[in-house]
């Protein structure tokens, strides 16, 4: 068996391979389904519903896309110019921080100037987080994916001593979290009082930026070409490291915003256990994504309505929810696979 | 003695809409050295891949002699067949794993999996023999992955041998060495084909097919198109088979040097002794060497990625721009890189965006830090057309280029700018006939538009028809730069050795 390049790849290929893929995917899930006892086509038909199949369940899953959105662009914008950002995960609870330090009465102002400067200092609190393991990559050589994954924890631990101690909500009865943060400094609702909220807007928006940025301007083309050969950038005088640090900032911010986006707009305070791993989840929306921004929208709804359609599942069916795990993980796997098909014929 | 050991007949193999084999029919005898030259895309490679068994012919047959010296067919699509029948393979890269030792990997394959190792005495006692029956002398217990490339191309010989093969493929065996390290290379492979061995020899240089074999067959878009004894050939008719048409190989015109632009004085970098230099306006100034000797540092300080540690350097009229590749480029030096798909382009990028990476910031290509994509593909599909890329478009990726298609992006992107300086490093390095033409033909153009060329090569032919003035590099150390005319091939050859001194 031998790969070989393709040099030109049919739209209608391009079109079918994630289609195929996602069908190959429910099909190996199916094993594991009906050894969990579920009826498979009605487990598949409760995913389905229970993520898309009403306004409540639509709006779970926009609710839940949105961190991923956002984390998702973290890892795509780093994973791009080859920067391993790991981080998302504590950059998301530093913007987190940020947000309900400035935001839960420190400062107030309308919500015309508290609402942006929320948001900017979350954003900043992420990007200067992933800095300092982007520094440390290009001066003296350490591994950013191990500096960014060990981070999170430090920043977890961080944010369980600020709970514990300035930041605790004297009316928290003793429970560790944040005092509320001010209405002013809260994303509004999209829709009456669910759970959307404007930083879903953010997010696309922020996608939309993103892909413009990495794939229409002279600093996309540095990013790219930095990724892609740093020696051969360097060689056409693109500043590498400054590219670099660049790229950490905006990685770091994008997952910053995510975590303003669930405290002001969802939570409306900060606990320990604001994110379930969305900063996590971000590296496989990425992946799945292959990187592309505007892939990484439709992939963050993907994983989002499988998660929230599993949760429901799981409840109408009584199989573990842990299944949307796996039905998360062999749809990447699938999907890695009609990417690579994409890019190599395969001959035997 | 000269019974056939090899016959193809009539191989044909077709990939979607090509024909990279049209029937073609090979022979080879005992003791038979046979060179197969071609250009790039000739389909020397496709045809040896079928002898060894990775492609299976669409029609035709391999026929091996057996122990007893009768031709017997090989089966096709199996390359254990073609170990077993006596044919040894050496590819272009290294089929080693880096971690095992020299002996590990020469026994690799040799010995069934299950069975507790041997690599005894007996195993070490052949290996010695054939060492000393070809000249092939490695240390058998170092790690493959600290030999260099010369050593690690021995390993690969000696597996060959080891396994008994009667046939020996060597697919481009000199692209990685040095012209010292070929040469070796030449002496053992006269050595054991005088013991019987016959080899294949793939190359697209038709010096060193010439100085090695005993016959030539030329492939030219999938046909033989001439198989005749090395005595019976010469360069211009070689080319001209393997090319098609007549190649016009261009020297340079004698022409009154211009005014400096470039003077070194005592400039000192990492890998270099303290080097002068003059390049003037309508010259070429050759840098000859074996690689290894400072080259890369040169290059690497001229192309703007190593900053001087001492000594001025000065373009025309300006002093040299500090603030790394970038000042270098706006200050007018066109940049030809040693390894082109490493440091020329990237790959995974297009051809416009590769095409303007350098020039990303000129107005003309970006406004306020936005592409223009119009602009941005207009510049591409005129580079495209000056220097005739053969490409489907600005829009697709690089890595499916040519290696010919990719230097002549990277020469439309450096010289379009009508550059003072060229620092050309390899830049003919394993490029086929017909685009070595090319690039020497626009080197040629630069300098009688003006520009003043520092052209690093290790390929003494191209240094002897194109430069006007010739230094060599040794150790770090350049030498003067002295007249074409007063050097002969056999003087440099004695000053890239290290006698500079005694040479002048």
């Amino acid at each position: 068996m031998r790969l070989e390049p393709r040099a030109h790849v049919e739209p209608w290929r391009a079109a079918a391979a994630p289609v195929a893929a996602l069908a190959a995917a429910f099909a190996l899930c199916a094993l594991p389904l009906a050894l969990a006892g579920a009826d498979v086509l009605a487990a598949y038909g409760k995913i389905v519903t229970g993520s898309l199949g009403s306004w409540f369940a639509l709006g779970e899953t926009l609710a839940r896309a949105t961190p991923l959105m956002l984390t998702g662009l973290a890892a795509a914008v780093a994973f791009r110019a080859r920067l391993w950002n790991i981080g998302g995960e504590g950059q998301l609870y530093a913007g987190a921080l940020a947000a309900v330090a400035l935001g839960s009465g420190l400062v107030s102002a309308p919500a015309v100037l508290l609402l942006p400067l929320v948001l900017l200092a979350g954003a900043a609190a992420g990007a200067l987080l992933m800095l300092g393991p982007a520094w440390l990559k290009l001066r003296l050589g350490v591994d950013e994916v191990v500096t960014t994954l060990l981070l999170n924890f430090v920043v977890l631990l961080f944010v369980s001593m600020m709970l514990d101690g300035p930041l605790k909500d004297p009316l928290g009865m003793g429970w560790p979290q944040s005092p509320p943060i001010l209405d002013a400094a809260s994303l509004p609702k999209l829709v009456g009082r669910g759970r959307v909220h404007a930083g879903l807007l953010l997010a696309i928006v922020a996608g939309l930026a993103v892909a413009f940025v990495v794939h229409r301007t002279v600093w996309g083309l540095e990013l790219r070409a930095v990724g892609a050969n740093a020696d051969a950038a360097r060689f056409a005088g693109v500043p590498v490291e400054r590219t670099v640090l660049g790229v950490a900032a905006l990685s770091g911010a994008l997952a910053g915003l995510a975590g303003v986006g669930e405290v002001a707009g969802l939570k409306g305070y900060l606990t320990q256990d604001l994110s379930p791993g969305y900063g996590y989840a971000g590296i496989v929306v990425a992946m799945l994504a292959a990187t592309n921004p505007l892939g990484v929208l439709v992939a963050a709804l993907f994983i989002a309505a499988v998660f929230v359609g599993a949760d429901s599942m799981s409840r109408a069916i009584g199989v573990s929810s842990y299944l949307a795990n796996l039905i998360v993980a062999t749809s990447l796997l699938t999907m890695l696979l009609a990417g690579l098909t994409l890019r190599w014929r395969v001959r035997w | 003695m000269s019974d056939v050991v090899l016959r193809l007949a009539g191989i044909t193999k077709r990939f979607a809409g090509l024909v990279a084999n049209d029937a073609i029919d090979l022979e080879l005898r005992r003791g038979e050295i046979l060179a197969l030259l071609g250009e790039n895309g000739a389909g020397k490679t496709t045809l040896m891949s079928i002898l060894f068994g990775h492609y299976v012919a669409d029609e035709g047959q391999v026929l091996v002699a057996d122990d007893a010296g009768a031709l017997r067919p090989l089966p096709p699509g199996s390359p254990h067949a073609a170990l077993a029948a006596g044919i040894g393979m050496v590819h272009q890269h290294f089929a080693l794993a880096g971690n095992l030792t020299a002996i590990d990997n020469i026994m690799l394959g040799t010995e069934p999996l299950w069975w507790p190792r041997q690599r005894g005495q007996a195993a070490r006692a052949r290996l010695d023999g054939l060492m000393r029956a070809s000249g092939l002398q490695i240390a058998l217990d170092a790690p493959v992955a600290g030999l260099s490339v010369g050593e690690a191309q021995r390993v690969e010989i000696l597996k060959a041998l080891y396994r008994d093969a009667r046939v020996l493929i060597l697919d481009e065996p000199t692209a990685v060495l040095t012209p010292q390290e070929a040469e070796q290379l030449f002496a053992v492979l006269r050595r054991l084909a005088a013991q019987g061995l016959a080899v294949v020899f793939i190359s697209h240089k038709m010096g060193e097919v010439m100085a090695l074999s005993h016959r030539i067959a030329v492939l030219r878009g999938g046909r033989k198109v001439a198989d005749l004894p090395a005595g019976a050939a010469d360069r211009a008719h070689l080319a001209e088979l393997m090319v098609g048409r007549v190649v016009p190989e261009r020297r340079r015109e004698p022409m009154p040097p211009g005014a400096p632009c470039l003077e070194l004085a005592g400039v000192r970098a990492p890998g270099l002794e303290p080097v002068d230099l003059v390049v003037h306006e309508h010259e070429i100034v050759g840098v000859a060497g074996v690689a290894g000797n400072g080259q890369a540092a040169l290059s690497g300080l001229l192309c703007g990625l190593v900053a001087p540690l001492a000594g001025t350097l000065r373009l025309a009229d300006r002093s040299w721009p500090t603030g790394g590749p970038a000042a270098v480029v706006a200050a007018g030096v066109a940049r030809i890189p040693e390894d082109r798909n490493h440091d020329g382009v990237i790959g995974d990028l297009t051809v416009a965006e590769n095409a303007i990476l350098a020039d990303r910031r000129s107005p003309a290509l970006q406004r306020g830090g936005v592409l223009r994509p119009s602009a941005v593909a207009a510049h591409a599909r005129r580079l495209i057309e000056a220097y005739d890329v053969r490409c489907t478009g600005p829009e697709q990726p690089v890595r499916l280029l040519s290696g010919g298609n990719v230097q002549k992006l990277i020469l439309g992107r450096e010289l379009e700018r009508r550059p003072r300086l060229i620092v050309a490093n390899q830049p003919g390095r394993g490029l086929d006939v017909g685009a070595v033409a090319y690039v020497h033909d626009r080197l040629l153009d630069a300098r009688e538009r003006g520009a003043g060329i520092l052209l690093i090569s290790e390929d003494l032919d191209e240094l002897l028809a194109l430069a006007d003035r010739i230094a060599v590099i040794f150790r770090g150390r350049l030498g003067p730069a002295l007249p074409t005319e007063t050097l002969s091939l056999p003087r440099l050859g004695l000053m890239m050795a290290g006698h500079l001194d005694d040479a002048a």
